[in-house]
């Protein structure tokens, strides 16, 4: 490796040369820092101070810089410089704007930007630039695990964009759910009427389509490799195999409909009579726009009452506690199948609550009350085969009174389950953890399989470490969070689209299918280049680890929440760069500290920590570490500065790029160099987790809440040691955490660790 | 109709539609209550709008067209300007009581009624309501003690509009009507032709569905 060379660069814009004495400043990385080579600028920002920066590494062969300004998070379009290694002290947001502009302020603001300065020096010390590792390969070849309406959307994208797509489908044919369906609900202005579903059209465009390839009967026999090289097995029904290679997957393998033979209040089963929606679709298919004929004696349908949230939100053991999404659309279209062919058919629909998504729905919902379609706020308690006709029972939640009404046809709304395939999480991985010791769950993990476990087919069949599948997140759906990051899962390069990942109608899975494909091309492209996908895109650090120095002991391989992590024959570690989202969790995790990032170590945050310089007990000074979550905290910090919001001087802030790369050691090595306190500040997390690693939170959590044996071997109060879930927004609250702290301390009293 | 009504059907729904004033609004209402909470008589209903319209959709003609409720608007227009679906709430609401007078079913000796027929009597002789005559039936309306009880207690508001020449002493005589009485007894009458064959070509149409 090339010799470093450092250089600082300090700002004296936004008024930090009017409230800083920057001299000092750069008395403190001359000396303590040992920079060789430092400058002065009034406005580092302004293309000349760009200028300067990028002529010394030009003519000083400068590979290490520390820019003392801003925060990170500003200016990263002027302090854009290639292939160096930069620190940024954050003398402005961190230091200047939450501090007041006294004479009696000016001691303890100067000691905040000087330790910053020592900090970023430190950190810098430590840091290399990230060099490409050899693993990237550029497979312009995208695999759709599903033939419905989202695969065959999502396989045409990826088409159209220029990319090769194996399509794989279990069944014999292309079409998946929606080919049952006799017409689908209205997506286009007006809005009015059922529409065609379009399918047998979409699957011809699939097929003749030359950059798509469809295996029909077919499943996914093995998966492996990482994005941008993923190898994969497809086993054909006739017996036979196949392999491909493929840069990204999207998993679009759909829904299965809830079983109503469960619901045994409303007979199904009793009578041909009671049918589910599907049924009523095949029905519709049969009666093909003439009038709809109930299969018990063929007798032409005059009423017909559907029945909405059938074990559906409900809590009853057996039903799904969720909402479908798109019953109370299709219940809609299904009436209007009734209405269209004759109008003086009557047609209720028992609602408790209507829900009418998309676009056009209300639309919708209007042209089917124009259409005289009844509905009524009512909870159906049963429904019972009369002899020709059915007796509904239902409660009217408007008129507030039982009634007993009569049909012909009873339509059970039912929901949809996912086709999400092994629980990877459900038994034997906790296992595994409760070997692997502090990162159990405290509750004891239930030994006997969950009720009568049916067998479920895996739909990837990953060879990876951690499972053959997917991580759920809530009832059994592929954890792709909903508002913040949809498509992405657990698994860098696989996609999740379509009801698999959340319940929903045809519209929304057409969008999911989209959206899906054009992550999976990112993906792609990002690896083929060796930078991190979502939500560090573009990153090339990776992880790299020191194999001497492992015991084997599996931590970073269960706690990884992307699954990057395999195993060698001896249990060792195997990094797939292509399939690390780099958020250091596994860094956070190993015991004995051989992880670490070229520009993100051990080394980097604890030499920050330990480059502080604390005063002694006499000053009276204490010093709070604040290990901030750079996703969420840090940007809120910035917002804190930005709104003036003052907070204690006391406290030296670290942003780290996930709470789960936070490594015990740092908060080992804070106490013992003489912190008063250690604050760490990350997402939200748990199933509305809002942490953008998903899991690096709630590990962080789980590691923290261990720490108090630490504290008490070091004879210190577990006071000194608190762990917050912060929103971006929590722009009050912040700073009260932070002067919390200094008051607590000052309660409890200074570290006895000074020296 | 010899069985029991069979709820929950469209039958009375389409009366409505043929007979009442706005009555093809009824089905677009998606029972939100915004109505029945804005009514400023809201707790004194029997069946505030949302009921009354889930009650024309549940195919409970008698109880709808028997009730007092529809004739406790004082067309304060609340519900028109707040209704979501922009439904005429108010017009629906003297349509069916308008609807359950003519078929003879609306509630006996209710004030507003009397009130209505009185106006209505008192605008059809001339052509113009005639206010002084009207507030005297009004008056009377109970009865001689009452209505000299009323006349008395109304006294002096009465001397008072006498002489700021608010009140003809005159007009209880006989009074002025407008200037083509004719005409607009032909108009009302050709209107009256016109409900009366829709209303009966409705009850064609729903003999013939039973």
């Amino acid at each position: 490796m090339a010799d470093k060379k450092f250089a600082a660069y300090l700002c004296k814009g936004c008024g930090l040369g009017e409230r800083l004495n920057i001299n000092q400043l750069a008395a403190v990385a001359t000396k303590e820092g040992k920079i060789p080579l430092i400058k002065q600028h009034d406005l580092l920002c302004s293309s000349e101070g760009v200028a300067l920066i990028q002529g010394d590494i030009d003519s000083e062969q400068i590979t290490h810089l520390m820019i003392a300004a801003c925060s990170k998070r500003a200016k990263t379009e002027a302090f854009n410089f290639e292939n160096v290694a930069m620190s940024r002290a954050n003398l402005r947001e961190g230091v200047i704007w939450v501090r007041p502009d006294t004479e009696a302020a000016k001691e303890n603001t100067q000691e905040m930007a000087e330790d910053y300065i020592r900090m970023s020096c430190a950190e810098l010390k430590y840091m290399n630039i990230p060099a490409p590792s050899q693993e990237q390969g550029r497979i312009p070849h995208i695999l759709v695990v599903g033939g419905g309406i989202t695969g065959m959307t999502s396989a045409l994208e990826a088409a159209k964009a220029g990319y090769h797509v194996t399509l794989v489908e279990k069944t014999a044919a292309l079409g998946g759910m929606a080919a049952q369906l006799h017409r689908r609900v209205a997506y286009q202005s007006p809005f009015k009427d059922p529409q065609p579903t379009g399918i047998a059209d979409l699957a011809k465009q699939v097929q003749s389509h030359q950059k798509i390839k469809v295996h029909l009967n077919s499943t996914v026999a093995d998966t492996s490799g990482a994005p941008g090289r993923f190898a994969i097995t497809i086993a054909h029904e006739s017996g036979g195999t196949s392999t491909e290679n493929v840069g990204a997957i999207i998993q679009a393998s759909g829904f299965k409909p809830y079983d109503a033979q469960k619901l045994t209040e409303f007979s199904f089963g009793k009578s041909p009579d009671i049918i589910d929606q599907l049924g009523l679709e095949a029905l519709a298919r049969q009666a093909n726009g003439g009038p709809i004929k109930r299969p018990s004696d063929g007798k032409e349908v005059q009423k017909v009452t559907f029945i909405q949230c059938a074990g559906q939100r409900s809590q009853t053991e057996g039903h799904l506690p969720y909402c479908s999404g798109h019953c109370c659309l299709t219940s809609v279209k299904q009436a209007m199948y009734f209405k269209d062919a004759n109008p003086e058919v009557d047609t209720l629909i028992l609602y408790t609550d209507l829900r009418m998504p998309g676009f056009g729905g209300e639309n919708f919902y209007r042209s089917g009350q124009d259409k005289g379609i009844l509905f009524t706020k009512g909870q159906a308690s049963s429904v019972l085969p009369n002899g020709g006709d059915l007796t509904v029972k239902f409660k009217d939640l408007i008129l507030n009174e039982e009634v007993e009404d009569t049909a012909d046809l009873v339509v059970l709304a039912t929901g949809m389950l996912p086709n999400s395939g092994i629980d990877i999480e459900a038994i034997p991985l906790k296992v595994e953890e409760k070997k692997a010791g502090d990162s159990a769950s405290e509750e004891p993990v239930a030994a006997s399989p969950p009720e009568t476990l049916v067998p479920v087919e895996s739909v990837l069949n990953l060879s990876y470490r951690q499972g053959k599948d997917m991580p759920q997140l809530i009832h059994g759906f592929t954890d792709s969070h909903f508002i913040c990051f949809p498509y992405e899962t657990r698994r860098t390069g696989i996609y999740a689209a379509g009801p698999v990942r959340r319940p929903m109608d045809i519209s929304q899975a057409m969008e999911d299918a989209t959206g899906a494909t054009m992550k999976a091309i990112q993906a792609l492209e990002n690896a083929a280049l060796g930078r991190a996908a979502h939500p560090r895109s573009g990153d090339l650090s990776f992880p790299r680890f020191r194999k001497e120095g492992c015991t084997q002991c599996k931590r970073c391989t269960v706690e990884c929440p992307f699954g990057a992590i395999n195993e060698d024959e001896k249990t060792y570690p195997v990094f797939n760069e292509g399939r690390c989202r780099r958020c250091g969790t596994c860094m956070g995790a190993c015991p004995v500290r051989v992880i670490s990032f070229e520009n993100y170590s051990i080394d980097t945050v604890g030499q920050a920590i330990k480059a502080v310089n604390v005063p002694d007990e006499s000053s009276e000074k204490p010093r709070i570490l604040l290990l901030a979550c750079e996703n969420d905290t840090y940007p809120a910090l910035d917002m804190v500065g930005m709104n003036r919001i003052e907070y204690s001087a006391y406290v030296r802030i670290i942003p780290v790029r996930c709470l789960g790369s936070v490594n015990t050691i740092w908060i080992t090595d804070a106490l013992n160099s003489g912190y008063d306190g250690v604050i760490l500040m990350g997402c939200q997390k748990g199933d509305n987790y809002q942490c953008h690693f998903v899991k690096g939170s709630e590990l962080a959590h789980i590691r923290t809440s261990k720490i108090d044996d630490t504290l008490k071997q070091l004879n210190l109060e577990r006071e000194r040691v608190q762990t917050y879930e912060i929103a971006i927004t929590d722009l009050a609250r912040i700073p009260q955490i932070i002067n919390e702290m200094e008051t607590t301390i000052q309660r409890i009293g200074l570290s006895p660790f000074k020296f | 109709m010899s069985q029991a009504v069979e709820k929950y059907r469209n039958t009375f729904l389409r009366e409505v539609e043929a007979n009442v004033e706005e009555g093809q609004w009824v089905k677009m209402c998606m029972q939100c209550g915004v109505c029945s909470g804005s009514c400023p008589l809201g707790p004194h209903w029997e069946h505030p709008p949302q009921e009354i319209f889930m009650m024309i959709r549940a195919n409970k003609r008698e109880e709808v067209l028997t009730s007092s409720s529809m004739w406790f608007c004082t067309s304060c227009y609340n519900c028109i300007a707040r209704c979501p679906r922009e439904l005429p709430i108010t017009h629906i609401m003297h349509g069916l009581a308008h609807y359950a007078q003519r078929q003879g079913l609306a509630p006996k000796e209710l004030p507003t009624a009397k009130f209505a027929k009185r106006f209505w009597d008192n605008l059809l002789k001339k052509g113009r309501v005639n206010e002084l005559q009207l507030g005297l039936q009004l008056y009377f309306m109970n009865g001689l003690a009452e209505g000299i009880k009323t006349s008395l207690k109304m006294q002096k508001v009465g001397l008072g509009m006498l002489k700021t020449k608010r009140m003809d002493p005159m007009e209880a005589l006989g009074g002025h009507g407008c200037k083509d009485i004719k005409g607009l007894k032909a108009a009302l009458n050709k209107a009256k032709q016109i409900e009366e064959t829709k209303a009966a070509k409705a009850l064609e149409r729903l003999q013939s569905k039973s």
